[in-house]
């Protein structure tokens, strides 16, 4: 029993431990931004790398996920006699929750593996304190442009998950079963409001993109230099990533969609 | 005599409980080449992130042209630092960069220089070590040696005053470490520099420098010129030398008795 509770006290102060460790380092980001705007080739590099690579399998899965909705979508609704209604909840279903989740997800799992990979053989191979002997300061150049690469790009490759979604249900409900267009589209437009709905998911989407973006970076820093170090600091980064999306997710949903 | 560049005072140093340094004065004088020696794990490199200003001593001083390493803050510290080169063991390029940029990495991020200029000055510091025609080349495309000398080429980038080598000749093959070690000596004359290698191949060492410290369990246990070296009856040195096995310092780690431990069942 004492055993348990040692390793239950130990587990939640390191928890806070790294916690702490990160908001400081969250703030050093933000302190050293400055610099690396200054030199905006570096974020638009990372912006290519954490977004642009991310396009393929980022529309090839909205469209899959908006396609399955649609089918599901169509048989539930059809049941009611509501099957117009379709593109409604395709719609709110991919804008308010599915686009900013899954995106993300699929974020963490695509570009934020990538950048703890790409940081953490950083500090394997000595690159790191190589440049910080070189009077460069490695979180302004290394670190910051990462972070901002992923902070951008995160609800830009949401909103394309959302259209691609969007885009599947049409086709499903529009083009193989035959939901009237001009229904399926007015319905959607008068359902979607564009502060609540659009806009609400977009905000999600980027405060998962900082939630990404900072854990791929800190795991990748904070990593033990080793060939171990680095894989474990890479599944750390996909697991809290995706635990962190989804209890934001949560917590926002709860403040923002209560309809009470 | 001048002020030396670089002088340890009383220098103490520990990780933690782990006593590294216990009390190092050594001083390295304007333009010589000086090597610090000693095995494995004796806290050499250490000294190297000392003086970088990497890490801070838990004791005594550590002087870089008349400036408290230790007392600096960020700022200065990085000022100080554009003045000093490091090589890494194993050449710490750049891996997303080629060869040329690597080399050109110091004078974009600290000069305004021009890019023809840049270009020029790349040029020349690759040429210093024979290396023009590989300025297109990957990191991953180099040798062992080819990589080192590019990352010489980078420590010289902005002509330091005080250049650092962590262990320059591991895992060299023959030709290639006697490169390095000429490179070390004709750089450090060229440059009007100091040097500081950390190492711990003696014969390489005895050729090149001007000045030997050995240290050994956190203390400077010898010193003197290459010749006195050669010829010193100093046990430590003289196990150092030959390489032998035993000696001052032991083949065993400490461990408790033998027998009691294979009969005891404990180490």
């Amino acid at each position: 029993m004492g055993d348990v509770l040692r390793k239950l006290g130990s587990l939640a102060v390191n928890g806070v431990w790294q916690l702490g460790f990160i908001a400081r380092f969250f703030v050093l980001i933000l302190r050293y931004s400055g610099q690396s705007f200054l030199r905006l080739h570096l974020t638009i590099r990372e912006l290519y790398f954490s977004g642009v690579m991310s396009l393929l399998i980022i529309l090839v899965s909205g469209l899959f996920v908006g396609l399955v909705l649609g089918l599901q979508g169509y048989e539930i609704l059809q049941r009611y006699g509501s099957s117009e209604a379709m593109g409604t909840m395709v719609a709110l279903s991919l804008l308010r929750e599915l686009g900013p989740v899954v995106a993300g997800l699929l974020f963490a799992s695509r570009a934020g593996s990538a950048v703890t990979a790409e940081i953490g053989l950083m500090k394997v191979t000595e690159q790191l304190k190589a440049m910080d002997m070189m009077a460069v300061n490695p979180i302004a150049r290394v670190v910051a442009p990462r972070f901002w690469g992923g902070v951008v790009s995160m609800p830009l490759l949401a909103a394309l998950f959302s259209t691609m979604g969007i885009f599947g249900g049409w086709l499903i409900g529009v083009v193989f079963i035959g939901v009237d267009d001009g229904a399926f589209w007015s319905q959607m437009r008068a359902a979607v409001d564009f502060r609540y709905d659009v806009l609400n998911g977009v905000f999600k989407s980027t405060v998962f993109g900082v939630a990404v973006a900072l854990i791929a970076v800190f795991e990748g820093y904070d990593c033990v230099p080793t060939a171990e170090g680095v894989s474990r600091a890479i599944t750390r980064t996909v697991v809290s990533s995706a635990l962190a999306i989804l209890a934001l997710d949560f917590v926002m949903t709860s403040f923002m969609f209560r309809g009470l | 005599m001048s002020e030396p560049l670089v002088r340890l005072e009383n220098v103490r140093f520990a990780y933690g409980e782990r006593m590294i340094l216990r009390d190092i004065s050594l001083s390295i004088p304007r333009g010589q080449v000086v090597a610090i020696m000693g095995g494995s794990g004796c806290g050499k490199t250490t000294l190297l992130r000392l003086i970088g200003g990497q890490e801070r001593a838990v004791g005594g001083r550590v002087l870089v042209d008349g400036q408290d390493v230790g007392a600096l803050d960020r700022e200065d510290l990085y000022a100080l630092r554009r003045r000093m080169g490091m090589l890494f063991q194993f050449g710490a390029l750049f891996t997303d960069m080629t060869v040329f940029d690597n080399v050109a990495f110091p004078l974009r991020e600290h000069t305004d220089l021009p890019p023809e200029l840049i270009n020029d000055l790349v040029l020349m510091k690759l040429h210093a070590v024979g290396l023009r025609g590989a300025a297109q080349l990957r990191p991953g495309e180099l040798s062992g040696g080819m990589a080192r000398r590019v990352a010489l080429a980078r420590t010289i980038a902005l002509d330091p005053m005080l250049l650092m080598y962590d262990e320059p000749f591991t895992g060299l093959d023959p030709i290639s470490l006697g490169v390095i070690g000429q490179l070390i000596r004709r750089l450090n004359n060229a440059l009007g520099a100091s040097s500081l290698i950390v190492t711990h191949d003696i014969q390489e060492s005895l050729q090149i420098v001007d000045y030997i410290y050995f240290i050994s369990e956190g203390r400077v246990v010898a010193e003197g010129t290459p010749d006195e070296i050669r010829k010193t009856s100093d046990p430590f040195v003289h196990q150092f030398v030959h390489a032998e096995a035993d000696g001052p310092v032991p083949f065993h780690y400490p461990a408790g008795d033998y027998a009691t431990a294979l009969v005891g069942g404990a180490g």
